[in-house]
């Protein structure tokens, strides 16, 4: 197969139009399934038990009592998950996570599980289940964590990057560093210097639906496994290798659903719910309470920033150098990492040093959250820039545009850049209206620039097309933003087709190659193309069909706008035929007619985003509302608009609620004290304004039609453009995330005290 | 679990006094069955009082409103002159949870939730309301600021319901408001609330007033001091900083997870003010 990704520059047809997405209408009417929508004949409840201690040793686990209620089929605690992971230690920790070995690490921390008849049996028998404890000292907070005073969370971690081999175990799991030049120079360079220190409290997806899923064991050592997640294949592989089955042996359906943001990534439920079934010997059905997934899923890093930025009076920027602590639960992580190599990435420099340090923490194991890491790093180098540019002296547009990353810079983590959006998103920001829309009293502006990486990945695509001339595309790729209107848009465009001819449903993990996750903003990027090579490769049996049918050489016959054309004088009298009439005789001419892609998706290339944003303060109670909101995201090129639109709202609406409210508040006991929605506050409609959006469309190269990822980006720059915007209407820079109403009024209260 | 749906206010009473076990009582169950959900709450009774005749209504009378216990929330916005003569209490009963929650919920059903927090107390408690209460023992009339006495804690008796809050008919040239903090614009509750209800003479003086706060102490506050620093005044800008500070001072909060002691104290005052300065426009001062 020879595929070749590389942009064409071609017209489109389909592509760029807003078709209503095939999946609409079962949402709106209730009638898609999700995760909990599935039942089967004699499934049982199944729910877990969960350490209310932020840090204890299990001394003792006795299940005799539950296990002899009425109804209950079966208890798993870990005796029943024994560890297969033969080394591996990241499926290590997800086992241990899933179900706590020795030590429970966290307020929520799963010990056992029951599978009963009915949901008031199984929540007895947890009551039954007796757990003796060795409490232990806790730590929750990532700055308390990193000093070395602090309760040890797992005494055979020694930080890993040293230049010297660490003596003591300690939370911090690893330094990681990225950078050139030589920022100690730089800064003797500068005329201005602004340093700061940041904290970003953790927070949630905030998906809609909980973790859901049915486990049906079968005797004969296959399973079936129904779940919402975002990455079908990955859970199959997961579950399989903690379960000790061969990866076949277990067919992974995905549901619709109900929001993921990174959070579906990974594994919770789901082996308890196969252990319980395979014990059980019935399906169990296993649903997380709201609750549940607060304390016992995969929240994003709290976070601790110190930047260091200086430049010329010219506002050339001549050094900026960050130290970046995030947390990552109880087990080792690459979030700090990952935010040192996003922290700087929108600029040109010369010298830039980032370390991140990553912590462990009493709390849930971090998971990925949209564009994972880059927030709170952009939060902190963005409110530093927004700081140097009013101490030069420059609009801030006009100081970033000055440091802008072009194509052709060597990015602060490394690599290269090829052509990029950051310099025109920020050009279109200085034009927009936005920013000449009058503010009035107690009101301020505040803009932002905002990366990420983008991923692409192995992809598997197959696209079949009936006897009636219809396509059935199937991918691998779990639709969590409206992609199966992009990929039918794609598949009608390259086979010239139109968009109703084409469904496209998420195939199961016996049906289809392997797929990489719906992670990295990768769903369109990598599906989109093996779509367009699944559809070649159909094209060049339709060809060869049509050749038959013509009787004619197949190298004689094009296929333009969904029809074989015989090319050549000599076939000067023969009409075309289209993609029906030539599916209509398939039978007769070779039989079905499918194009197969399996690919791995290179070249996803980076994403850049500017975000302005106005905020009105009340400065008598420090309420923060948002004003105006407006998202400029390069898109490479935006298959189906509406939905890369409702990314960029998407993104701006969590960064939103993330900028101003939300938090996971711990109490000095290590429990969460806010696990549910009435304390942990997303936004709310009338919290939002309308949020503007403008597309541009700046080729990626390595994508046949230019496209980018766009779903991550648009959470990236939000928390400093609003922490912007806040410092600007209260005149006072706001350095803790969320800008919560307390610490806005603090805040303003401790700038009247000092001036007066 | 049993549930029964009497006809009678003494059907219900007669049922709750002998029940053995726990036993609840349903009006709209904006709160009884979210804390059954989620596992907080498991009563062995559950009564439920909406086809006790005339629990679902609001009456006008000679003396003022009766408001049933099975009224909603919703219902309050929808009559006229209750909104005219009470918009402070109307305004709080349509600020409980949301749209459809208010079409459930029910101002008597919020006052023995007994929340500190709970939105329609306060602006009862200023306006003076008083609650029915039926029992074993006959018919009695509270003071409604005397039901609620701590968080989830109530002075009523085993197999006491409530059965309507009353509010007095209108002097001429009053006015109330309600006004709380939220950190969202719906969806909410309370991190600080503030009540008030004045009454003016004929020059624009105030005559009477009552001041009360919500989710600033275990139960809902009566700021007697704050009403005497309006009593006299037009609202000048001196009195309005004086209540700001006197209901700032009177406040009894807590750090939690919803607000620090310092934000309750300080929004208390600016919410009093700010209500205060609605309620006086309401009564007609200029």
């Amino acid at each position: 197969m020879n595929f070749d990704p590389r942009f064409s520059g071609r017209k489109f047809t389909s592509v760029g139009t807003r078709p209503i997405r095939p999946d609409g209408i079962d949402k709106v009417t209730g009638r898609a399934r999700y995760g909990a929508d599935f039942n089967m004949a004699g499934q049982l409840v199944g729910r877990v038990l969960r350490s209310p201690h932020a840090h204890a040793r299990i001394v003792k686990i006795d299940i005799s009592k539950a296990e002899k209620l009425a109804g209950v089929k079966a208890v798993v605690t870990a005796a029943d998950l024994p560890d297969l992971t033969d080394g591996d230690a990241a499926m290590y920790d997800v086992l241990d996570n899933c179900m706590a070995r020795t030590k429970a690490l966290y307020d929520g921390h799963a010990v056992a599980a029951v599978a009963a008849i009915d949901a008031r049996t199984a929540r007895q028998a947890l009551k039954l289940i007796e757990i003796e404890y060795e409490l232990l000292p806790h730590v929750t907070d990532v700055d308390e964590a990193a000093k070395h005073t602090a309760p040890l969370i797992n005494d055979a971690i020694f930080t890993e990057g040293l230049e010297e081999k660490p003596v003591k175990p300690s939370n911090v799991t690893k330094r990681s560093q990225f950078g050139h030049g030589d920022v100690h120079q730089g800064f003797g360079h500068a005329d201005f210097i602004v340093e700061r220190s940041f904290k970003t409290e953790q927070t949630h997806q905030g998906y809609i639906e909980p973790h859901a899923c049915v486990a049906n064991f079968s005797s004969d050592g296959t399973a079936d496994l129904w779940v919402c997640t975002q990455g079908h294949f990955v859970y199959r592989q997961h579950c399989a290798q903690l379960l000790g089955m061969e990866a076949s042996k277990l067919r992974v359906t995905s549901s619709e659903i109900g929001g993921g943001f990174g959070g579906k990534t990974h594994v919770w439920a789901e082996p308890v719910a196969l252990a319980l079934s395979r014990k059980a010997g019935r399906p169990v059905k296993l649903v997380m309470t709201r609750d549940e997934v607060f304390r016992a899923s995969g929240p994003t890093s709290a976070t601790s920033i110190d930047v260091k930025i200086g430049a010329r009076k010219d506002g050339t920027i001549t050094a900026a150098e960050a130290t970046l602590r995030y947390s990552c639960g109880p087990y080792a992580g690459s979030w700090a990492e990952i935010g040192a190599m996003t922290a700087f990435a929108c600029y040109k420099l010369d010298n830039v040093k980032t370390v991140g340090y990553e912590v462990l923490v009493n709390r849930p194991k971090t998971a990925a959250y949209r564009a994972p890491s880059a927030p709170m790093a952009a939060f902190a180098v963005e409110s530093a820039v927004d700081e140097l540019a009013k101490k030069i002296g420059m609009d801030p547009v006009d100081f970033r545009i000055r440091n802008a990353a072009q194509e052709g810079t060597r990015s602060s983590y490394g690599p290269v850049y090829g052509p990029i959006g950051i310099g025109p998103t920020l050009e279109a920001v200085k034009s927009h209206p936005h920013m000449k829309a009058p503010l009035g009293k107690n009101q301020g502006r505040g803009m932002a620039c905002g990366f990420w990486f983008n991923f692409g990945g192995q992809t598997c695509t197959d696209l079949n097309i009936g006897m009636d001339g219809s396509v059935s595309l199937a991918v691998g790729t779990v639709d969590v933003g409206g992609s199966r209107a992009s990929l039918s848009l794609v598949a009608a465009e390259e086979l010239g087709i139109d968009y109703s001819q084409v469904k496209a449903i998420v195939a199961d993990t016996s049906s289809l190659g392997y797929n990489d996750m719906t992670d990295g903003s990768r769903g369109t990027f990598s599906s989109s193309m093996a779509t367009i090579s699944a559809a070649r490769n159909a094209i060049k049996i339709l060809r060869e069909r049509a050749a038959q049918m013509w009787d004619i050489a197949v190298d004689d016959v094009v296929w333009e706008k969904g029809h074989a054309i015989a090319k050549g004088e000599k076939h000067g009298n023969l009409g075309k035929l289209s993609l029906k009439e030539i599916a209509v005789e398939s039978g007769k001419t070779g039989g079905p007619i499918a194009g197969h892609s399996e690919l791995v998706a290179d070249g996803a290339g980076v994403s850049f985003a500017t975000h302005i944003c106005d905020i009105e303060v009340d400065p008598e109670t420090g309420a923060a509302r948002v004003i105006r909101y407006t998202v400029v995201q390069d898109a490479g090129k935006a298959v189906h608009p509406t939905y890369v639109e409702g990314q960029y709202q998407g993104g701006a609406a969590q960064g939103i609620g993330w900028a101003l409210n939300e938090e996971y508040i711990y109490g000095k006991d290590g429990r969460l004290q806010n696990a549910g929605f009435l304390d942990y506050r997303i936004p709310v409609c009338s919290d939002l304004p309308m949020i503007d959006t403008q597309i541009l469309e700046i080729p990626n190269p390595n994508h046949p039609y230019g496209v980018r990822g766009v779903g991550e980006t648009s959470i990236v720059p939000p928390l400093a453009a609003i922490a912007n915007a806040v410092s600007n209407a209260a005149g006072v820079r706001m350095t803790h995330i969320p800008m919560s109403p307390p610490r806005i009024l603090a805040a303003i209260e401790a700038e009247r005290e000092w001036s007066k | 679990m049993r549930y029964i749906r009497p006809l009678s206010i003494e059907d219900a009473v007669g049922q709750l006094a002998g029940s053995a076990g726990t036993a609840a009582i349903l009006a709209g169950g904006s709160d009884l069955l979210v804390r059954m959900k989620g596992g907080f709450a498991e009563p062995e009774l559950i009564v439920d009082i909406k086809a006790i005749d005339g629990l679902s209504e609001i009456r006008e009378t000679a003396e003022g409103f009766s408001i049933g216990a099975a009224v909603p929330c919703a219902v309050l916005g929808e009559n006229t002159a209750l909104k005219k003569a009470w918009p402070g209490v109307v305004e709080a009963a349509k600020l409980i949870g949301s749209k459809q929650v208010q079409g459930r919920c029910t101002i008597v059903g919020n006052l023995c939730n007994a929340s500190p927090a709970a939105d329609s107390v306060p602006a009862l408690v200023a306006a003076g309301a008083k609650a029915v209460v039926v029992g074993p023992g006959g018919r009695r009339t509270v003071p409604v600021q005397s039901v609620p006495t701590a968080p989830g804690k109530t002075s009523l008796a085993k197999g006491e319901i409530i059965e309507a809050i009353l509010l007095d008919k209108r002097a001429p040239r009053s006015g109330d408001a309600y006004l709380r903090f939220i950190p969202r614009t719906e969806m909410d509750i309370a991190v600080v609330s503030a009540g008030v209800n004045l009454t003016l003479d004929e020059h624009g003086v105030v005559k009477s007033a009552r001041v009360a706060l919500g989710a600033v102490a275990a139960t809902v506050l009566l700021v007697e001091e704050a009403a005497e620093v309006l009593i006299g005044s037009k609202l000048d800008e001196a009195t309005l900083e004086r209540l700001a500070k006197v209901c700032a001072g009177a406040c009894r909060p807590i750090d939690d997870k919803r607000g620090t002691i310092e934000f309750r104290r300080k929004v208390a005052g600016v919410l009093a003010k700010r209500a205060a300065t609605t309620a006086y426009a309401r009564a007609g001062g200029k």
